[in-house]
């Protein structure tokens, strides 16, 4: 089976979120792959140990993305492609990522791409549908749970906590949530492995993109920290004079009625 | 393992010789791989260790077994064993660096650390193949565990003064032990024990030991201050059989595995210092930016980021001392041939080469342990004192440090002990050096020292090592062989050979760092270098003076003291001012930093 994996990497969730002219400061962050990915990584892996075949994994970014494909090699995966934009785009969307994803999987045979539910950086979701749409696939988004049996593919997805079970065909793109897996830690032959195995860098140019083909259908018009939480307030008195209170400040203050 | 011949440097020559930058390898040298390893490390003691840590502290050891297995499954545990029994034969920096993030475990680090340190190396180091085919691929994945049991009730520090004993039976197949161990790590769930014992009372050799083997018992788990997470229990021996071919190493050469094995033992500790270290800050910064006192965040007070700064600085100088150790081991390693680095010997030959290193490494790591979790907990005030604050564990795991693996008093008195025997042996031309520098410091003018980056910590780390010379030169002569017995003298001179290497190891690291990124990007290593440099040449100065008056009298003690004043002459760093630029790095990143 040929099993491609979308990988992000993102700031490390301990990192604190620096905004200066209006962009957000990524100057010596600590990166790791995107959570969700990880568990697309991990499901990768076990597919291809279950079924044979190879797995691929693809990210689009910047030089700081290597490190992260080396981990997933790491892991377990067979090979991995660092898509670099960064002499050819200021910036991107997620139509971007899509169209030139779109671009590389054109001339390849693909069974099962796999993809992070959301990125926990931007978490717009939207890349991995907009892809599958682009190459005709089958999407199933928040999966939990993966049987694939000769070109069937048994799914379990989370529904707002509920869970749908559904059945459908290869070739098929899913997104993966958390609780489909535990994804592994990179053993230590698994790092000396990776160092040997296969790890491509291509550009725009490789995939006949231009510029202008992946421009992006968004503008960001500004960047800004959330609000700071200013301290609650405990009401005080009669449960009736606390409600009066609490519709006044309501009205008054927050602003909401 | 790499294939270029590097440098290699005698142990405790750094005293006499002036290196460059290039000449030591510095944590800016690890490669990607070292990282990862680092990182899974990492990942597997929070995701796994951790959240069983109190269960570890109410001594329920089959998850110790349990963790290790996992360990061993991760490649965690087979690092130091070579390919050809089933480990990774990865290099020391890898090792080092999984001591490093196992430390945040606790007693559990002692457990991984006795397994793969103690435990495994010696069957690593001296067994036989046949020994190593039936043990090494067990312990490199954890099937089986192992322990070291070298300390008696009647001997600790004088371990060769043991009282087990081992009589070789009629039929010639077993010897017979008789004794007991004490305070063995991992004994409560440990499958092979390397013992040490007196064969025909005064043969030390040493056997491997399995836990089946028949008479074979331990003892009920102690009760310790700290490194609870760890099991400890006494080894005992009634009548224990063990087969001939269990003979570890040579018979009557037993010291020479116990000593090798302690050299691992001790720069293990100081890495583990490290780690823990690190730790602290982390704990201790966290803490002060969210209490509040005065209606203000402790973190504000500059006395709080004063003790932020030394615990930074500190750990600073230790991190580049013992990874310029554990260089210096690979340095020489890669000038073996391959079949040598098969045999076992020839790699902790290399290891026991840097003995000195060793020892100071670990006082100096241990020591700083042990002050950062005290001002930890210091920076956590009550809170710090109870339970459920990390620190409060921290503070008691890091007692013992100073004590096991040769209590720092021993390794002080080895330090200057070991260099007299290099002396005396002709490895090191320390007593040519002493003399000529007697006549120079008759002549002797402080130089004017300019205001280049580093210049003067240069200028320092000279004279520090003129002032080394000079005292344990005037030790040496007033007290010949009896310098053994003036104790005190010979730890002052440890502490200052310490300092020494603390201080080059720091300065050679920042200098590499600033020729390779640059000023702008080593700012905050720069100020650990000025901080530490200053305040270990007045540790220096003090040692040395307290040594001279100790040895002399009347006017030959003012010509010495005089020639001090000319060696210390310089203009002071101002400590307080840069302790707060580094303290305000520490604290908005909330960890170690460099």
């Amino acid at each position: 089976m040929n099993i491609f994996v979308l990988m992000k990497s993102t700031f490390d969730t301990e990192e604190k979120i620096i905004i200066s002219d209006g962009r957000i400061e990524d100057d010596g962050v600590d990166l790791i792959i995107n959570p969700y990915d990880e568990y697309a990584i991990e499901e990768a892996i076990k597919q291809r140990d279950e079924h044979g075949g190879e797995v691929t994994v693809v990210s689009v970014g910047t030089d700081s993305a290597v490190k992260q494909l080396r981990t997933a090699l790491a892991m377990g995966a067979d090979q991995a492609f660092l898509i670099n934009t960064e002499e050819d785009l200021d910036e991107g969307d997620q139509y971007t990522t899509a169209r030139i994803l779109e671009a590389f999987f054109e001339e390849r045979e693909v069974d099962l791409i796999l993809a992070g539910n959301v990125a926990i950086d931007e978490a717009s979701g939207q890349v991995g549908p907009r892809l599958a749409d682009k190459l005709g696939f089958t999407c199933v988004t928040t999966i939990t749970s993966l049987e694939i049996k000769e070109e069937k593919a048994i799914i379990e997805r989370d529904v707002e906590g509920d869970t749908e079970i559904l059945e459908t065909m290869l070739p098929l793109l899913v997104t993966c949530q958390q609780g489909l897996n535990e994804p592994r830690y990179p053993s230590l032959p698994g790092i000396m492995k990776a160092k040997k195995k296969p790890l491509e860098e291509i550009e725009l140019d490789d995939l006949e993109l231009e510029e202008a083909d992946v421009e992006p259908k968004s503008k960001t018009i500004e960047v800004f920290s959330p609000p700071k939480r200013s301290t609650g307030q405990v009401l005080q008195g009669e449960l009736s004079d606390q409600v009066k209170q609490l519709v006044s400040l309501l009205k008054q203050e927050s602003k909401v009625l | 393992m790499s294939e270029t011949k590097e440098k290699v440097f005698k142990g405790g020559a750094f005293l006499i010789e002036d290196l460059g930058p290039e000449d030591v390898i510095t944590p800016e040298d690890f490669t990607e791989e070292h990282i990862m390893i680092a990182k899974t490390t990492e990942d597997f003691v929070e995701g796994e260790v951790l959240p069983k840590v109190d269960l570890l502290e109410n001594h329920q050891f089959n998850h110790s077994v349990d963790l290790l297995k996992k360990a061993g499954e991760l490649g965690l545990l087979g690092v130091d064993v070579p390919e050809e029994y089933g480990g990774l034969g990865l290099d020391k920096i890898s090792s080092s660096l999984i001591t490093e993030k196992f430390s945040r475990a606790g007693g559990f680090s002692v457990t991984h650390g006795a397994h793969v340190g103690i435990g495994s190396l010696p069957i690593v180091f001296f067994g036989n193949e046949e020994q190593k085919q039936k043990y090494l691929p067990n312990l490199a994945t954890g099937e089986k565990i192992a322990a070291y049991a070298l300390t008696e009730p009647g001997s600790g520090s004088d371990a060769l003064g043991a009282k087990t004993n081992a009589i070789l039976n009629d039929e010639g197949t077993h010897y017979v032990l008789n004794g007991e161990k004490q305070w063995i790590t991992n004994a409560g769930f440990a499958d092979l024990f390397i013992v040490y014992a007196q064969i025909n009372g005064d043969e030390f050799t040493a056997f491997i030991v399995e836990r089946d083997f028949p008479g074979v018992s331990t003892g009920p788990e102690e009760k310790k201050m700290g490194i609870k997470s760890s099991s400890t229990r006494t080894l005992i021996l009634e009548d224990a059989e063990v087969p001939v071919e269990n003979v570890l190493g040579e018979i009557g050469r037993g010291h020479i595995i116990a000593f090798n094995i302690l050299n691992v033992g001790r720069y293990k500790l100081a890495i583990g210092g490290v780690g823990g270290a690190k730790r602290g800050i982390e704990l201790a910064s966290a803490y002060a930016n969210q209490r509040k006192q005065f209606k203000t965040a402790i973190a504000r007070f500059s006395l709080i980021q004063e003790k932020l700064a030394t615990m930074a600085v500190n750990t600073y100088a230790n991190e580049s001392a013992v990874y310029r150790t554990v260089g210096l081991f690979e340095q020489r390693m890669s000038n073996l041939a391959d079949e040598e680095l098969k045999d076992g010997r020839a790699v902790a030959g290399a290891i026991a080469e840097y003995q000195i290193e060793c020892s100071l490494n670990k006082v100096f790591g241990t020591e700083l342990i042990d002050f950062v979790a005290d001002e930890a907990v210091q920076i956590h005030g009550g809170y710090g004192f109870m339970q459920e604050y990390e620190v409060e564990r921290m503070y008691r795991d890091a007692r013992i440090q100073r004590i096991f693996e040769g209590t720092n008093e021993i390794n002080r008195l080895l330090i200057p002990g070991s260099l007299m025997k290099k002396a005396l042996k002709g490895e090191l031309p320390l007593l040519q050096k002493a003399q000529t520098l007697q006549e120079e410091l008759m002549m002797f003018m402080p130089e004017e020292v300019g205001t280049d980056t580093l210049e003067k910590e240069t200028y320092l780390l000279a004279n520090a090592k003129k002032i080394a010379l000079l005292a344990a030169g005037l030790a040496a002569q007033k007290h010949g062989t009896k310098l053994e017995q003036e104790q005190e003298i010979l730890v002052n001179l440890a502490d200052i050979v310490a300092e020494i290497y603390h201080i080059e190891s720091a300065l050679l690291r920042t200098k590499k760092a600033i020729n390779r990124s640059g000023l702008d990007k080593s700012n905050q290593k720069l100020l650990y270098t000025e901080v530490y440099v200053q305040e270990a040449f007045n540790r220096i100065e003090a040692h040395a003076k307290e040594t001279l008056i100790a040895c002399e009298t009347g006017d030959t003690l003012r010509i010495m003291l005089s020639a001090m004043k000319k060696l210390t002459r310089h203009n002071p760093t101002n400590v307080i001012e840069k302790k707060r630029q580094i303290a305000k790095l520490v604290l908005q990143e909330e960890k170690y930093i460099v």
